[in-house]
Parts: C-alpha cells; sequence; structure tokens
C-alpha cells in the first residue's frame, strides 16, 4: 500500500491503462503540457508522449465527438470535460450521439471511451463551476456513470472504467482531489457496478456517494457517540450499473434509509433509490425514506452559503436525529 | 437561375479523364441512387415507409463522386439525409429499405429507422440526425486512423445548413490544428430546411467562404457533374492520405424533393426546380458516356440490372417480417443486454 492524494490516483490509474494497453489515449483541455487545472494529470504527458496525450482547444463538442470516433474505430480514448458543468455544453455529443450509437446500429458499433470530469461543490466556484450532476448521467440509457470517494477506488475504478466496452462517464470530486488514502500497490483494478459497505450499523442505513461518503461516515460517528444511534454506511461507487443487491439487503436490515446528495432536490439520483427500495423491500422499512439533498436552487458561491446548501456532517446529523426514533 | 453554382457547367464532353471502368462505376452508383430514392418515395405514398424520410433526388452526383474515389476501408459519416451516402458505400439495398420500412431485415433491425442508416462494414459509420454532431465524429475517426498508424481517411457529409453550428466550427479547426485525415463534404442545396440558406448566412458560400478561417483551400464544385465530384474527392482524398491534413469542399446542388417527406416545398421559386433539373446529374452524365462512346444498349442494360435490383430488394423488404420486439432491450451495452442494475 502506497499514500496517494486523490488527484494522484487519477494519473496513476490512468499510467496504469495508458501502459498496459497502447489503444489508450487521453485528450482534453489544459491535460497535457499543463497536467490538468486539478493537477489530476501531472506526468502522463511526458510518460506517453503527445501522440497518446494531448491538449485540445476549447471545444468541448470535438473533445467528445473525438472521442466518440476514435472508440468507434478501435482505440480507447480517455477524454477530459474540465468541470462537469460544461458537459452542458457538449451535453448532444454524449447524450444523443455517445449513448445511442451502439443501440442504434443494433451492435454495429461499440464505444470504449470514458469521460472524466471534475463535478460536485466546496470550491466556491459558484452555479457553473459547482454543480452535482451525476443525475444528468443516470438519466440516459446508454450511459455508465461511476464516481468515487477516495484515492483507492479513484485508481480502481478509473482502470476498470478504462477496460471497460461501454462509455463510462467518471465523476471526480474537485473538493476531494486533495484527500489522501491507502492505495494497492501494483496493478489495481476494480469492479464497476458494486456498492461497498464502509460501515456496519443496527438502526439506519445512510447512501452516500463521492464527496458525500466522508461526511456520512462522520455523521455516523456523531450519531453512534452522541446518540446511540448506530448507523450503517454505504458508498455507491456507482449509479449505472447501480448494485441494488446491496442497497436493499443493507435497508431490509436496519429498515431506515437515508440517501445523502449533492444533487439538488428534484430527480436527485436519491429519488431514484428511494423509489426502488418503496417498491421493492417497503414491507421491510420501519418508516419514511429520507433524502438529504442540496435544496433545488442554482448554487451560490460565498463560503457561508455554500456551506448552507450542500449537505453538510451536521444537517445529516439533525436529520436522522429527528427522523430515527 | 439565381441559385445556379458559379463552376462551368457539365457539358457532355467536359470533365477530367477518367477511365471506363470508373464512369461505370459512377453511372451505376446514381442510378442506384436515384431508383432507390424513388421507390423510397412511392412507399411512403403506400405507407410502407412510417416516420420521416429525407431523400437525395437531385443529389446523386455528391455521393457517387465521393464513394467511388473512396478505398474499401475509408470511413463514410453522414447526415439524417443519408441513404444515398450508405448505398454508396455498398450497404445492401434491402437493408436500406428494411431499415426504412421497419423490417427485421433492416440494416440495423429496426432500430434506427431512416435517419440513422449505418453499415460499419461497409465503412459507413452512421447517419446523424442532430445537425452538424458527426463532424467531430468524422474527425475522431481520422484521428485514430492517425494514431493506429492506417491510411485511413474519414468523409464527412452534410448539408449547407450545418455550416452555422458550432460543432462544424469546432471540428474544422480541431481537424487543422491535428493535421486530420478528413475530408468535409459541404452538400449545398440551397435550403436548409425550408429557409434559403443565403438568406440566412453572412457570407455566399455558407462553407467555402468559411475555409480561409481554418487556412484551408475555397474549394467550390459543381455537385451536379460526377467526374468533377470525382476529381475533387481523389484530390482531396489523396492529400488527406498523404498526411497532409484536412480539405473542405463545398458541392453546389439541389434536393428535387422538400426537406423531408413533410414538406412539399412550396417555399422555392416558380422555376428554380425546373432550371436545376436541365442540369440533372443522371442526364449530363448518361449523355456524356453516350458522346464518350458508349453504346446505349450497355447503358440500357444497366439501367434494367439497376431497376431489377431495386425491385428484388423491395420485394425481399416487404417479405421480411416486422422488427421483432426481442431487439428493444438489445445491445444498449456491449456485452449485448440493457441492464442497469444486479
Amino acid at each position: 500500500m502506497a499514500e496517494l492524494t486523490y488527484r494522484d490516483a487519477v494519473a496513476a490509474g490512468i499510467a496504469q491503462e495508458m501502459e498496459r494497453d497502447e489503444r489508450v489515449i487521453f485528450l482534453g483541455e489544459d491535460i497535457a503540457a499543463a497536467g490538468g487545472v486539478f493537477k489530476a494529470t501531472v506526468g502522463l504527458l511526458e510518460r506517453f508522449g503527445p501522440k497518446r496525450v494531448r491538449d485540445t482547444p476549447i471545444s468541448e463538442q470535438a473533445i467528445i465527438g473525438a472521442a466518440m470516433g476514435a472508440a468507434m474505430t478501435g482505440l480507447r480514448p480517455i477524454a477530459e470535460i474540465m468541470f462537469s458543468d460544461f458537459l452542458a455544453v457538449c451535453w448532444d455529443m454524449v447524450a444523443n450521439e455517445i449513448a445511442k450509437a451502439r443501440y442504434m446500429s443494433a451492435g454495429q458499433m461499440t464505444l470504449p471511451l470514458v469521460i472524466r470530469t471534475a463535478n460536485g461543490a466546496g470550491a466556491r466556484f459558484g452555479a457553473q463551476h459547482s454543480q452535482s450532476v451525476e443525475n444528468w448521467a443516470m438519466s440516459v440509457p446508454g450511459l455508465k456513470v461511476v464516481a468515487p470517494s477516495n484515492p483507492a477506488d479513484v485508481k480502481g475504478l478509473l482502470a476498470a472504467a478504462i477496460r471497460d466496452p461501454d462509455p463510462v462517464i467518471f465523476f471526480e470530486h474537485k473538493a476531494l482531489y486533495a484527500t489522501k488514502g491507502q492505495v494497492p500497490d501494483g496493478e489495481h483494478v476494480d469492479r464497476l457496478g458494486t456498492a461497498k459497505v464502509l460501515r456496519d450499523g443496527a438502526d439506519v442505513t445512510v447512501l452516500a456517494l463521492a464527496a458525500m461518503v466522508p461526511r456520512a461516515l462522520e455523521a455516523a460517528e456523531r450519531l453512534q457517540r452522541e446518540d446511540g444511534i448506530s448507523a450503517t454506511v454505504v458508498d455507491l461507487r456507482s449509479l449505472v450499473p447501480l448494485d441494488t443487491k446491496t442497497i436493499l439487503a443493507e435497508t431490509v436490515k436496519t429498515g431506515r434509509l437515508y440517501t445523502v446528495e449533492e444533487n439538488p432536490r428534484l430527480c436527485g439520483w436519491g429519488a431514484e433509490i428511494a423509489s426502488i427500495a418503496a417498491e421493492e423491500c417497503f414491507y421491510d422499512l420501519d418508516g419514511p425514506i429520507v433524502r438529504i439533498t442540496t435544496p433545488h436552487v442554482p448554487l451560490p458561491a460565498a463560503d457561508a452559503l455554500e456551506d448552507a446548501t450542500i449537505p453538510s456532517v451536521q444537517r445529516i446529523v439533525e436529520t436522522i436525529r429527528r427522523t430515527a426514533g | 437561375m439565381s441559385n445556379s453554382p458559379r463552376t462551368a457547367p457539365a457539358g457532355a464532353s467536359s470533365g477530367p479523364r477518367l477511365d471506363q471502368a470508373t464512369r461505370l462505376a459512377l453511372f451505376r452508383s446514381q442510378l442506384e441512387i436515384r431508383l432507390l430514392e424513388k421507390r423510397a418515395y412511392d412507399l411512403f405514398l403506400q405507407n410502407f415507409v412510417k416516420g420521416t424520410s429525407h431523400l437525395s433526388l437531385g443529389q446523386e452526383a455528391v455521393a457517387a463522386g465521393f464513394a467511388v474515389a473512396m478505398r474499401g476501408d475509408d470511413y463514410t459519416f453522414c447526415t439524417y439525409r443519408g441513404h444515398a451516402h450508405t448505398l454508396a458505400r455498398g450497404a445492401p439495398m434491402v437493408g436500406v429499405l428494411g431499415e426504412l420500412m421497419g423490417r427485421k431485415c433492416g440494416l440495423m433491425e429496426g432500430k434506427g429507422g431512416s435517419m440513422h442508416l449505418t453499415s460499419v462494414r461497409h465503412g459507413a459509420m452512421g447517419s446523424y440526425a442532430i445537425v452538424g454532431a458527426h463532424l467531430p465524429v468524422a474527425a475522431g475517426a481520422a484521428w485514430s486512423a492517425q494514431v493506429r498508424g492506417t491510411d485511413q481517411v474519414a468523409v464527412c457529409f452534410f448539408g449547407d445548413g450545418a455550416t452555422n453550428i458550432g460543432a462544424f466550427h469546432e471540428a474544422l479547426n480541431f481537424a487543422v490544428v491535428w493535421k486530420l485525415p478528413v475530408v468535409f463534404v459541404c452538400e449545398n442545396n440551397q435550403y436548409m430546411e425550408y429557409t434559403p440558406i443565403r438568406s440566412v448566412t453572412a457570407v455566399e458560400h455558407p462553407a467555402a467562404d468559411r475555409a480561409s478561417a481554418y487556412g484551408l483551400d475555397r474549394l467550390v464544385v459543381d455537385g451536379n457533374d460526377a467526374d468533377a465530384v470525382y476529381a475533387a474527392a481523389a484530390a482531396a482524398i489523396g492529400k488527406a492520405r498523404s498526411g497532409e491534413g484536412p480539405s473542405l469542399i463545398e458541392a453546389m446542388t439541389y434536393r428535387y424533393s422538400g426537406h423531408s417527406r413533410a414538406d412539399p416545398a412550396k417555399y422555392r421559386p416558380a422555376g428554380e426546380l425546373e432550371e436545376w433539373m436541365k442540369r440533372d446529374p443522371i442526364a449530363l452524365y448518361r449523355a456524356r458516356l453516350l458522346e464518350l462512346g458508349l453504346p446505349e444498349g450497355a447503358l440500357r442494360e444497366m439501367e434494367g440490372a439497376v431497376q431489377r435490383a431495386v425491385d428484388e430488394a423491395t420485394e425481399a423488404a416487404k417479405a421480411s417480417p416486422p422488427a421483432t420486439v426481442d431487439v428493444i432491450d438489445r445491445d444498449v451495452w456491449a456485452d449485448g443486454g440493457s441492464s442497469w442494475r444486479n
């Protein structure tokens, strides 16, 4: 095991796969010479050369379109969209072209590609650079959706995404880039579509994703300490495929289900999971399913406002304390 | 004829020197497109073709000229007006008609329809129905050829309307900066959908007049003259194949029918269609072949053979069962399925 930051785990995952498979190529804005605006891709240009690691103009449609064209002709491109908010600029490419090409062609095309993007709040960047948009991707048939919460998962899930034969939108959380964690030595490849139970509890089950995972864990510790409430915490890691087996099993064990989402209220991923749980384990529930979300507003910039908008440890603790009795 | 191309008219004896086999291939390809598109129109009137369809009647020379100049492993990217380009690359007629008719025998088993014809094994890498979207995709396929070190070329067809959308400009800049082996072909048929392209565009030639912004040559070709198209295609494809980068070609042409099956094209000034039909690409080409000494009988024989092929494909498509519902949840993913959960 070695300690890596979340951002270094990104570069490590890409490097591991580029070393292994020469079909893997990487393009995006400022990703090569500059090493990425979040410094998550430092050293890749030097190691793999300008033929495989290429800076692009600010042309999101060209970036994603080029990745699609390369993927359908035998390569395995990784494309970076600097901020996930910018997916809106190339959403036609993502949702209309990439997601549908295989289906519309009755399987004639395969698109093994990864779109990496920095998602989520915490940097006080305001409404156009802080959104969590994994629910946009989740709503489009034909896209796989992954969002890791720690360095080991970044490397392992990114490697799995690159090896996957289908398009994967890989949401890195910009508030987590500086966090550190142990990453297995040597080749590390995880499995898409698998949630992880990070904490075992008897009273409530809390589902979280990306930056909400460490907050849910901290809230669970406080609830144990201050209220004697014992919480299971599940890191979903992947929205598509969705590990409903783990979700339902962990929900049934405690009878109480909470979701902690950065998505704005309407149609956040927790709504889909709440619907699945209500339909499939309703009689095992001991109370209403509760979603802890960002309110349905564009994200404000000021630190005091952003902190009050995104679900905090305090809000998770208070919500569960109020409702779990 | 205010919208006529400024290039020299395609007289019977004009055009570059081509060998007879190439000329016959150009004629046959145009004939196949013409007769198949006419059949598609008839089948629509008979309610065999549902949904929508966008015909290339009048524009056959562009598809034929490029397809004949391409190599078997080159890539074609085209638009929702894509029957012609897909057919020209060699996709079977029965697969094209079957797809239009929603039959099991369709190229994509009924899952794509008229606007998304695809035949990867023929290099037809998809028909794209969001205007301009496929220009960056074609650039990506060209990038792939460059990275893999093959000398394949991507050819990307689009309408005049696509020149005013962002993806057109992003793709051109990108392709030039990376010196990609891609040929962008604007089929300027004078109307974006129902609106004349001139009335909504800052320059006279919507593609060619933008070429200089990307350091490319201004290339306008007579899109109703298959020989002229072939010559321009061969030059641009040769340039791309030898690593000299992309080209942008504007082919001047005219569509005989409306934008789609829903459009009677009443917005066109009286007489405009008739003027263009005097320069019908297939009539012009036939006259040229006769002038070059090909016997009338040989041309008739080819016309008969193509008509029979279209008739047979029509009957085969009609005989095919409707698309089967078992394909609905197939092929979302590479594992063949559509599952999003365990």
